[in-house]
């Protein structure tokens, strides 16, 4: 008699039960057998209640974000890759190199482990491609209804590049605003997915790592104030929340801003300001007016800021407003929305 | 009131139902309201319904009096 | 885009602006009223007031059927959704306006209401055949650009004899609410609000097409300018209207010839008369009690009309006290004059309708255009 044998999970066709956020052997083999067999590495692999990391030179950034997403799978990406792409931006955009990350997960019970596998791999390519590692981690399991599927927590650590301090304060009257590629390709193709949206349209998420980018922006020298990734919300909430921090209004230019045909006909559609639409994988850059040409080449240079476009400028604003100059020839404010972007009728 | 926007019939189910297109997003929408819908046609889309077609040769003249209107004012005296 | 990128073009605009100034007698004063929320949205979000000379302004009309929408209407949605356990079919502009008790349809919601955001009264008639044991309710509201759509579900329910789905209807009629406003004291004798013409509504008159103005044309001696919904289109309507006050004359004029004609869409207009009729009295947020001014459902349809099927009675309920949205909405004050704008109300704490939807012309002021105010 084998004494050491446990049936293995049954990846395909097995699913979460109660047993696997209990702390015991079920547990420890979701762990061994799904989490460490895909992100496995040498950190991870200390298998200790906290991962002790090698010391490094420098100030540390980090920075923790919460993944709620429905449908959890979507065109260009899942909630997996997003949850690794998110939290690496958020350390990148401060002018860090992201290094390792953390991962909570909150199973709901009944949930398939085909699926969660999948998520895994996801998340492991990313962190692998992102050049980051998973190094801790934790798992719950909530009872039936009590989640969507999963919820994933993603804590991100990095290092910051010498002699780097960008902040959301640091935008100026004259500097320019740019940001890397067209906007509301996330937030479309989410909406794409949601049962009351019949559309049979190409709409891929933008979700990706941004950190190649911003060390190439770095890099090049050029004299930036801050970058940032538009989320939630749209570009019109993180122009808002700069130009608050900042105390300066910014002047955006309509023809100048990128966005897919598609994406733009689906908010006429649907009667939405793609302004307010979710990105996953874009840059906003402020940076100095004579530096504004160079940072442009420097975007474009890279694959994920071939559609990079100068959109704006900061201005002298009292009362912080970021305004847009139309197409057609007037101006109007972008005001930051008041909660989720409503389609309407009229 | 309403936003309605122009789109084009690119499938034609049967007299109630079509497929409309716009900027390469289609959709499954509602002709119950429109007689004689025609593939290529253009009309305007509310709510999920077709409420009436686009008249290609009234569009064209509607731009040109909006032209005209512009040259019929000399830039530098207005 | 077809049809629409050609009528947003810049110098077009340019042109047509050049225009305006040119023939805008200077010593003289224009305001013309805006009916149509889409126009009042379309105004806002491309700036056209900035491409106007100052003694052209645009006055915001009642023509957003959000802005209208009595509470007590709402307060009747809520109850179905929360007290009689329907599900309840809303499209999402009507989410956020506060009714009583704090509640919206939204709040709703979050308490338990199952409301969900429809596009289209098709996306209600689908709910109802896939959750046959639940009662389904659309909650259909809007002018008669919406009409037609809600005439259609209701003879693809009686074809499919839907026993589980209704329309709690709350459409209204243009040409009255037009002529409520025309005949309101402060425009009629007082002379209060100064009103030139009317840039008429663009989808509206595809389905009611630009007959019925003749008679405002006529009665109240003011000219009316069909335009489209593009702000290609609402300039050149403006232009048109200026001719018209400059000429003395008043008549209707149709900008969007493209879709409208004088008859309009008949095939709509004949299931609109098969399916609803009249009502007396309808109560109108901001304008009170207007007479043949709103639908309700036939006979004919009689079990599929919510308030026959769950015995409603309708409860009228005050606005807020210092609530300027009634004047608002009847062009006798700006979304500055109301002593709530952009403190206790803003988008996000809206107090009143005309800021919740985005055609208001608060909610349109303060998100598009409240940097002129603070110029």
């Amino acid at each position: 008699m084998k004494t050491d044998y446990t049936r293995p999970l049954d990846l395909k066709h097995g699913h979460i039960d109660m047993n696997h956020g209990g702390g015991g052997r079920a547990m420890q083999q979701l762990i061994r057998e799904l989490f460490a067999k895909h992100l496995g590495n040498d950190l991870l692999a200390q298998g200790n209640d906290g991962t002790v990391l090698p010391a490094q030179p420098g100030r540390l950034v980090m920075s923790t974000d919460s993944h709620v997403i429905t449908p959890l799978f979507f065109p260009g990406g899942n909630i997996g890759a997003l949850a690794v792409h998110g939290t690496v931006n958020d350390v990148a955009v401060m002018g860090a190199t992201p290094l390792w990350l953390s991962a909570g997960f909150i199973l709901e019970e009944g949930f398939p482990l085909a699926d969660l596998e999948r998520i895994v791999q996801s998340m492991a390519a990313a962190a692998h491609d992102a050049g980051v590692q998973i190094v801790t981690g934790d798992t719950k399991v909530v009872e039936r209804g009590k989640a969507d599927g999963v919820f994933i927590t993603t804590t991100g650590v990095g290092v910051l590049l010498d002699g780097v301090n960008l902040s959301g304060a640091h935008a100026r009257p004259g500097d320019a605003v740019l940001i890397s590629g067209t906007i509301g390709d996330h937030g479309m193709a989410i909406m794409s997915q949601r049962e009351n949206l019949q559309f049979a349209a190409p709409f891929v998420s933008d979700s990706a790592a941004l950190n190649g980018l911003t060390a190439a922006l770095i890099a090049s020298g050029a004299e930036l104030r801050l970058m940032r990734d538009p989320t939630r919300g749209g570009l019109a909430a993180t122009l808002n929340e700069i130009a608050q921090q900042s105390r300066c209004g910014i002047t955006l230019m309509e023809a100048a801003i990128p966005i897919q045909p598609a994406v733009e006909g689906a908010c006429e559609l649907l009667g939405l300001d793609p302004l307010n639409i979710a990105n996953e994988g874009k840059l906003i850059v402020v940076c100095a007016a004579v530096s504004a040409e160079q940072t442009l080449q420097t975007l474009r240079a890279h694959p994920l800021g071939r559609n990079a476009a100068h959109i704006g400028s900061v201005t002298d604003d009292p009362h912080h407003f970021v305004q847009l100059q139309t197409r057609f020839g007037g101006r109007r404010m972008v005001d930051w929305l008041s909660g989720e972007p409503l389609p309407r009728i009229c | 009131m309403c936003l309605a926007i122009p789109t084009r019939v690119i499938e034609v189910h049967n007299e109630f139902e079509a497929i409309v297109e716009l900027a390469g997003v289609r959709k499954l929408v509602s002709i119950a309201l429109v007689e004689n819908v025609q593939v290529g046609d253009f009309v305007i889309l509310h709510v999920g319904h077709a409420l009436t077609k686009l008249d290609p040769d009234e569009a064209r003249k509607t731009l040109e009096l909006m032209a005209e209107a512009g040259l019929a004012v000399d830039p530098a005296t207005a | 885009m077809k049809f629409v990128d050609e009528f947003r073009d810049g110098a077009l605009a340019q042109g047509i602006a050049r225009a305006i100034h040119a023939e805008a007698k200077p010593h003289r004063r224009y305001a013309f009223m805006e009916f149509c929320g889409g126009h009042t949205h379309a105004i806002a979000r491309y700036g056209i007031p900035d491409l106007l000379p100052t003694n052209v302004r645009m006055i915001h009309g009642p023509g957003c059927p959000v802005c209208v929408l009595p509470i007590g209407r709402i307060d009747l949605a809520i109850h179905l959704a929360i007290k009689r356990g329907v599900i309840l079919c809303t499209y999402g502009d009507t989410l956020r306006v506060p009714a009583s008790d704090g509640l919206s349809l939204l709040r709703a919601k979050a308490r338990g209401g199952d409301i969900r955001m429809i596009y289209s009264p098709e996306d209600a008639l689908r709910i109802a055949r896939d959750n046959p044991g639940r009662e389904v309710v659309l909650f259909a509201i809007g002018f008669e650009t919406t009409t037609p759509p809600t005439a259609v579900a209701l003879m693809n329910a009686e074809r499919e004899d839907l026993g589980n789905f209704s329309v709690l209807c709350c459409h209204v009629l243009t040409p009255a609410a037009i002529a409520h406003i025309l005949d309101s004291p402060e425009v009629r004798n007082l002379g209060l609000v100064a009103l030139d013409g009317f840039i008429g509504p663009a989808h509206v008159s595809t389905i009611i097409g630009s007959q019925p103005y003749e008679f405002f044309a006529e009665e109240y001696r003011k000219p009316v300018v069909i335009a489209g919904f593009e702000p290609l289109d609402v300039m050149q309507a403006i232009l048109m209207l200026v001719r018209q006050v400059n000429a003395c004359r008043f008549s209707v004029e149709n900008e969007f010839t493209r879709a409208v004609t004088r008859e309009g869409n008949r095939r709509a207009q004949a299931l609109v008369v098969e399916c609803f009729e009249l009502r007396k009295h309808f109560e109108w947020r901001g304008l009170g009690e207007v007479s043949y001014s709103a639908l309700k459902i036939r006979e004919r349809f009689a079990r599929f009309d919510a308030e026959a099927r769950f015995d409603l009675a309708y409860q009228p309920a005050p606005d807020h006290k210092a609530c300027a949205c009634g004047a608002i909405l009847r062009g006798v004050k700006q979304p500055i004059d109301c002593t709530l704008f952009g403190t206790v109300c803003t988008p996000d704490t809206p107090m009143g309708s005309c800021m919740v939807s985005s055609e208001g012309a608060c909610a349109a002021h303060y998100t598009y255009g409240r940097h002129r105010s603070t110029a």
